[in-house]
Parts: C-alpha cells; structure tokens; sequence
C-alpha cells in the first residue's frame, strides 16, 4: 500500500522527511522546506525592504539551494531585495574552476548578477601556489582565513548590504562541537547566532538564512529540484580534527534524528560565566580589517608567504606581532622554527 | 600500561626515549612509578601527596561545605566514588595535615533491579560494599532504586534558598567552628547502618516496567539519572544532610558535557557538570572528584588498594550507536587516545559556562522543569531551533492533518505500536500495587486526563525529548503524575484569576 503524504493526504508520499520523520509527497515537501526558511528569515528579521543582498555562492548544493529559494522567496512575499550572487576562486584547479562554471550557469538560470572575486588578485597568491609553498597540512586555515576577508571584500565592490551564506544546520551544529571540543568559548558563543551584527568598517553582514534546514533535506530538496549543482570535495585535504566532529554528529542523527537540532539548541543557550577572559575586537594595524590582535590572522598569513616563512600564521605566535609591523626581521631561531613543515 | 615497573615492557624499554626521566619530577630522588601524563611522572609518596592534596584543594578553593555540615557521599561502588570515599577518609583521619571538618554519611543506591541483577546478586554486592563502608565508620544508607517510586511530589518542587552563604560567612563559620572545637564532636560514634531492606517483587517490577517503557536506550538511561536523582536528594533531605558528594571524575565531567549537548541541555550545562549544583536548594550537589582523570583515580586506586565493585550499567556490553550518551562515551575516548588533550580542554570548557540566568532563584516553581528541575528553557524568542522545530513538525503535517495529528500526538507512540490495554495493575503486579496506587489518590484514573502535550510545556527541552521516547506518560512514577496535575491545576487557576492579577509574581 502506497504511503500518502501526511500533509495534503491526497498524493503519493515520496520521501520520508529527515528531520520531522514525516512522509510527504514532493509539492508538499517543497513548501515545507521553503516556507521554513520563510519563517526563519521573518522571525530573525534577517533582511530589510529595498537592500541589496549577496549570495555567497560556491556552486555547491547549499549555495545552489539558498540562491533558489532566496530568489523564490523574493517573489513569493516581496521582501523587495536586490539579490547578487558573489563567489570567490581561491584558485585550486581541478575544483574551484569546475564549481565556478556551474555558479556561471545558475548566474543564467536564476537571472542574478554575480561577481567573482580570485584570491590571485586580492592577495597575489592562488592556493594552489599556497599548498606548494605550506604543504597539505594546514593549508585549510590559509583558504579558510582569505575567504571569510575575500567575501568582505568582494561584497564592498558590489556595494551590497548583506551577504548571506549557505550554512545548514548540519554546519552550525558540527561547529558548536567542535568549538567544545577546542575549548573556544569566545567562538562557541557566536557561531550559533543566524546574523553577525555590523561589526564596524570593512565588514559586511552575514546571515545564515538556512540555519535551521538539514542537509539531508538539502540534498533532497535540490534533488526533486533537479537543481544543477557541483558535487567534489576540495583535492586539498579535508579538515582532520572537524571530520571527528562530523562523523561524531552524523552518528548522532543517526540515533536521534533530532540531535542535530537538540545540538543547535544547547549552542543557543550556553552561556558563558562572567569574568571569563573574551578577545576583544580590534582592527588590524596593517590593512583595518577586524582583528583581536594587532595584526589580523590573513595578514600575518600573507606575511608568512611572502617572507616563506609559512608557519608564521599557524598556531599562536602573537609575540611576533610587533616586530612584523615595525617591519623588523625576525632572529634565526624564530625563522627556523617557521619555516617549511617537513613531510 | 604506563607503570614502569610493569613486568611486560622489558622488551620495549630499550626503544623508549632516553630523554624520560627515571625519577620522580616531585622530590627528584625517589623512583618513579607512574606517569600521569607525558613527562609527569611521579613517585608513589609524591602521587599519593599530589592526589590527596588536589581533593582538599578541590574544596578549599570552592568553599562550599562548611565546617560540622553533614554531607552525603554517593557511591557506587565503582573506581571514581570508592576514591572519593578513600580521600574523605584520609581527609577526616587524626594525622591529617589539614583535617576535614565535616561529618560524611554513605548513600548507596542498588540499581540491580534495573539492569536486571537477581536477587541473590544483588545481595552479594550489597554485602561486599558494605564491609567497606563499615571499614569507613561513617553512617551508611543502603537504598533500592524501588524506593523512588514512592517518593513524595515535594521533591519536584525546589525549596527555597534557606540563606546565601558568602565567602565571608564561610571565614565566620570556620573560626566559631575552630574556637568551640567542633574538631571532637567528629569523632565516629556509634555507627548509624541502614541496610538494604528487602525488595518486594512486585515494586521491582513496577520499576522494571517503567524503565522498558522508555522506548530508546538514550531516554532509559536519561529516566534513570533522574529517577536516581531524585532518590538520591530525598534520602539526603530525610536524613538530614545539607551536601551530597558525587563521584564525576573529569573525564566523565567531559564525556556528560559533549552528550548533554547532544541531548539538547545546553541550557543546564552548567548545573549537569560544574562542581556545584544548586537546582534543589536547600540540598547543594558537589563534584569534587572532577579534577581528575579516569587514569589518575584508577592507579590510585591500584596504587593504594582502594576497592571497589563492577556493577553492570544498563550501556554495559551494548553496540556503539546505543545510545547517544554511550556513542558519546566512545567518541570521547577514543579522541582522547588521538589527541590527549581532548578530556582536559573540554572539562575547562564545562568551568567556563554557567546557565542563562533568569534570576538566581526564582521561587515560583512553574518555572522549573517537571523532572530534572533546572530552568525551563523553552521560552525562546521567535528565532531559535526550538520555535524551528515545532515550525516543522506544523508545516509537516499540513491543515488538514493537523487533526489527525492532534490524535496521534496524544499517545505519541503508544497508537501505532500497539501497547497492551493499560490497566490499573500491571498484569504481575499483585494486589498490593494497587493498593499503593489507590492510596496514592489513584494514580491511574487520574493519570489517564494527563495526555503528552499537556505533561510537555511542564518540561525543558530535552526532557520533553526524553518523554516523547516513552510509551505513554502514565508509566512515570505517581510522584511525578500528581506533582504534574498539580501544577497543571495551579496555571489553569492562574488563567482564570490572571484578569485581576496586578504584578507577575504571586505565592
């Protein structure tokens, strides 16, 4: 006997919803889905009548999802935004090359202008140049580092608003984690907030308008969607110490499909004990971006390419700070401590 | 493993590093005998004086029990708890250096009939635990975990803060305490034992019932935190006792902190895993074994012969993905083994937390989750994954299945699976279930007006996720029913006079 969808109760149910558990047929499935993301944007009041908003857009299914139902949802209920599509080539052939063509095809599908800004011409280094200076190991903290300014950057070309981001549920929730399995207090606080407020010059706000949409139901939505999306991970090494945290988390769903929400939900409502010490925002000395230190952490990235000397950026090395500004060279027991990590 | 004078690692000891040192890091003379972590390794006095020294220091710092207090010692029977019986010993002992002054009490809570021990099993460990606790001279309660069935509702119901003691009032109590030399009024008297007194079949049953009701693995184990709990505070309440010690190492101060996580209690952090927990108020629970790791207490405990039992837990022998505090287990451990920093960073995490505070203590008990009595914390703004879920489940089932739903969710799993008629009785139960329950204010009739979404919004988060895995709510204690249509009748009350209320609060 053919299961019928919980909802219209009428047609055939074709999926079993992975979050709720609920059967549904694919209409009723689709405005599930998007009306949930609805909901989250007018409860979080993320966006403003009349703003320019971008998309950050990796050609990804959760980028490609985000920018469908972003567009969609303008129309559906007039939110009255200009939206953009923003993406950034870190410049890894064999991967970025190949996602940004699908980001240029859903550029034509869904209409919206899209700006792409290059690691190359921001910071004179591709990442593929990066991984034969630094290796394998560690190189995702350059990439990662670059893009969060790159997508700052490119969205103040683009004179836009806000930039939101495909971040899923899945994502926030892998991050709180993670953030209690570093100990990071000051990140474990923020990173399950859906907006970051303006935090001064140079920084756009984001919004993560998918935060509480899984990523199963993603993949579903983009599949009876037939949404054109690219599908590799990066060919530079995944993430070691976060797969533990996803592995860990995917398990979990799979004991109790709403841990994944239950996890969002413990994120939402920590709090930390006074008197705990929490880095204070700055900016940085050398280019004004947002920084806790002296330097911001791309700059003393960047710092460390440029003198080869690409373990300057990894770990802590804050003392340093004031000897890079004043521009002074480093002795040759700090020198041989950062240089090339041997492999 | 990384004793080293274990037999075994002849042959390995060559390869080792030569840089390790062979003597203590402490005194630097004596031999060492263990290495706690890498590069400290200790001597067996040095340990012993480092060990010792951290759960004084423990107490010390957090000056919490004050001096002639009675404090309850919850053990298990297992490694972390015996160890803490063993340091309160050491502690209260005449030649010791900065001797404790407050006066233990053993609690022991037989969970045998939960995990399924007979009997004559859990007679046996009774007795081996016993001649421990005698050896300790301190008062022993021995309690079944059945007993918690006939609890009263007011253990629900969080008294008040009887008064906020300061530092300051500490420095006052210790002085007069010094001065009137309260120092002889510890010495053991005659020793008060309760012994395990008989189960009745039919209770164990009751309880065996209740427990198998729990549908997932995760909830039993979440209902029988709880339900010990409980138990736990009520016996501290009706002896007398102002403190309960529990046994949580650091390790295991870690493993709950990442699975409460997991199980949505994110806003009870603070209270499930610091070292001290007021939720009870007038009964203050303390961790102060949670400075150390698993390793440290067990070569201790090897070290210096502190013994103690296995008892099975209801994870015990069960596959990884059990149960999410179990899988948690797993995870952590097996993390720490990768990077051994991992139990450490994430116990320092737990210390940097504290609850979102809705006032201190806020007398009103609606306010308070129905069964682990933290703060309610599903008062959320519109935007959070709590309103997202219910959003979900709304849009899920579209207008016109809101009613059926409606139906469904009353008995959320008990339709579809197809549970036996609840009777009064449970079919073994025997007549004198019955009578209890009649005596009680007849649990069942009444249970039976109480359906799950209503017992829902008496509870936080992650216990309504633990009573959505539950056959039907009518299984859970009378205690527990009656304290939940109490507070049911009070806000439907409310509701009715709240036209004519003028402030918030009311008593």
């Amino acid at each position: 006997m053919p299961v019928l969808c919980s909802s219209c109760a009428e047609k055939r149910a074709v999926l079993k919803r992975p979050k709720t558990g609920h059967s549904l047929c694919k209409e009723c499935f689709f405005w599930a889905f998007e009306e949930e993301v609805h909901q989250t944007i007018v409860a979080a009041k993320l966006f403003k009548q009349g703003e320019t908003v971008g998309i950050a857009a990796s050609g990804g299914k959760d980028s490609t999802v985000l920018a469908h139902v972003m567009k969609l949802l303008n129309e559906r209920y007039n939110y009255g935004l200009e939206l953009m599509l923003l993406s950034v080539d870190e410049g890894i052939t064999g991967y970025r090359d190949d996602s940004l063509e699908t980001v240029k095809r859903n550029q034509q599908q869904y209409e919206l202008p899209l700006k792409i800004v290059s690691y190359e011409e921001l910071y004179g280094w591709t990442m593929d140049a990066i991984v034969k200076q630094v290796g394998l190991k560690n190189n995702c903290t350059f990439c990662g580092v670059f893009r969060r300014q790159a997508l700052d950057r490119g969205a103040i070309m683009l004179k836009v608003d806000k930039i939101c981001t495909g971040h899923n549920a899945d994502d926030v929730a892998e991050t709180v984690l993670m953030n209690v399995l570093r100990g990071d207090i000051a990140r474990l606080r923020r990173c399950t907030a859906i907006s970051t407020t303006s935090e001064g010059e140079g920084v756009v706000p984001r919004c993560k308008p998918l935060k509480y949409a899984y990523e199963k139901e993603i993949v579903l939505y983009a599949y009876f969607k037939k949404l054109d999306y690219f599908s590799t991970e990066c060919i530079y090494s995944p993430n070691a110490y976060r797969g533990h945290a996803r592995t860990f988390l995917k398990d979990l769903e799979s004991i109790r499909p709403s841990s994944i929400m239950d996890v969002i939900h413990s994120g939402e409502n920590l709090s930390v004990r006074e008197g705990v010490k929490m880095p204070v925002q700055g900016t940085c000395n050398r280019c004004g971006y947002i920084s806790s230190q002296a330097l911001c952490k791309s700059c003393v990235l960047l710092e460390g390419l440029n003198r080869g000397l690409p373990k300057l950026g990894i770990g802590k090395h804050h003392r340093l700070h004031d000897k890079i500004l004043s521009q002074q060279p480093l002795t040759e027991k700090e020198e041989r401590k950062l240089k090339s990590v041997d492999f | 493993m990384c004793q080293v004078d274990e037999h075994y690692e002849e042959g390995l000891e060559r390869a080792e590093v030569p840089s390790v040192s062979r003597k203590c890091v402490k005194c630097k003379e004596a031999e060492a005998t263990v290495v706690i972590r890498a590069g400290d390794s200790f001597c067996r006095t040095c340990f012993r004086e480092y060990f010792i020294h951290k759960f004084r220091a423990m107490l010390g710092k957090n000056r919490i029990i004050f001096p002639g207090e009675k404090v309850l010692l919850a053990v298990s029977g297992g490694p972390s708890s015996s160890s803490m019986l063993r340091q309160v010993q050491e502690g209260l002992s005449q030649n010791a250096h900065k001797k404790l002054r407050f006066c233990p009490g053993i609690i022991f809570i037989d969970e045998g009939g939960v995990v399924g021990q007979s009997v004559e099993q859990r007679r046996r460990t009774a007795g081996e635990l016993l001649t421990v606790f005698r050896a300790a001279g301190f008062p022993v309660h021995m309690v079944p975990l059945e007993q918690v069935l006939d609890l009263p509702s007011s253990i629900l119901a969080s008294a008040s803060l009887a008064s906020k003691r300061t530092a300051s009032s500490y420095k006052v109590a210790v002085d007069r305490f010094v001065r009137t030399d309260g120092g002889s009024s510890l010495t053991p008297q005659d020793q008060e034992v309760m012994l395990l007194p008989p189960v009745n079949q039919s209770q164990t049953q009751a309880l065996q019932q209740l427990m198998m009701s729990a549908t997932t693995l995760t909830a039993r184990q979440e209902l029988l935190n709880t339900l010990r709990l409980h138990l736990l505070v009520h016996t501290a309440r009706s002896k007398g006792y102002n403190k309960v010690m529990l046994g949580d190492n650091g390790t295991r101060a870690a493993v709950k902190l990442v699975s409460s996580i997991a199980l949505g209690r994110g806003a009870q952090l603070a209270q499930d895993t610091g070292f001290s927990d007021s939720r009870f108020g007038d009964i203050i629970l303390v961790r102060p074994m949670r400075d150390y790791s698993a390793k440290e207490i067990s070569y201790y405990n090897y070290l210096f012969s502190v013994p103690s039992v296995f008892i099975p837990a209801l994870d015990t022998k069960t596959v990884d993905k059990s149960s999410i505090q179990h899988l948690t287990e797993i995870f952590i451990t097996k993390l720490q083994a990768d990077f051994p920093s991992t139990v450490s960073t994430v116990y320092r995490t737990s210390e940097k937390l504290q609850t979102v505070c809705r006032g201190p203590s806020t007398p009103e008990h609606t306010t308070r989750c129905l069964l682990c009595v933290c703060d309610l914390d599903t008062a959320t703004e519109e935007a959070s994954a709590f309103q997202a879920t219910l959003t979900s489940e709304q849009l899920s089932v579209g207008p016109s299945g809101a009613a059926r739903t409606e139906t469904q969710r009353q008995d959320p799993v008990g339709l579809n699976q197809a549970a036996p008629p609840r009777q009064c009785c449970p079919s073994g139960g025997g007549a004198e279930d019955c009578g209890r329950a009649a005596s009680g204010g007849g649990c069942c009739s009444s249970a039976r007006l109480l359906v799950g979404s209503d017992l829902r919004s008496l509870l936080c988060y992650s216990c309504q996720l633990m009573v959505k895995d539950l056959a039907s709510v009518e299984s859970l204690p009378h205690y527990i029913l009656s304290e939940a249509q109490r507070r049911q009748r009070r806000s439907q009350m409310r509701d009715e006079i709240s036209d004519f209320l003028l402030g918030d609060d009311e008593g």
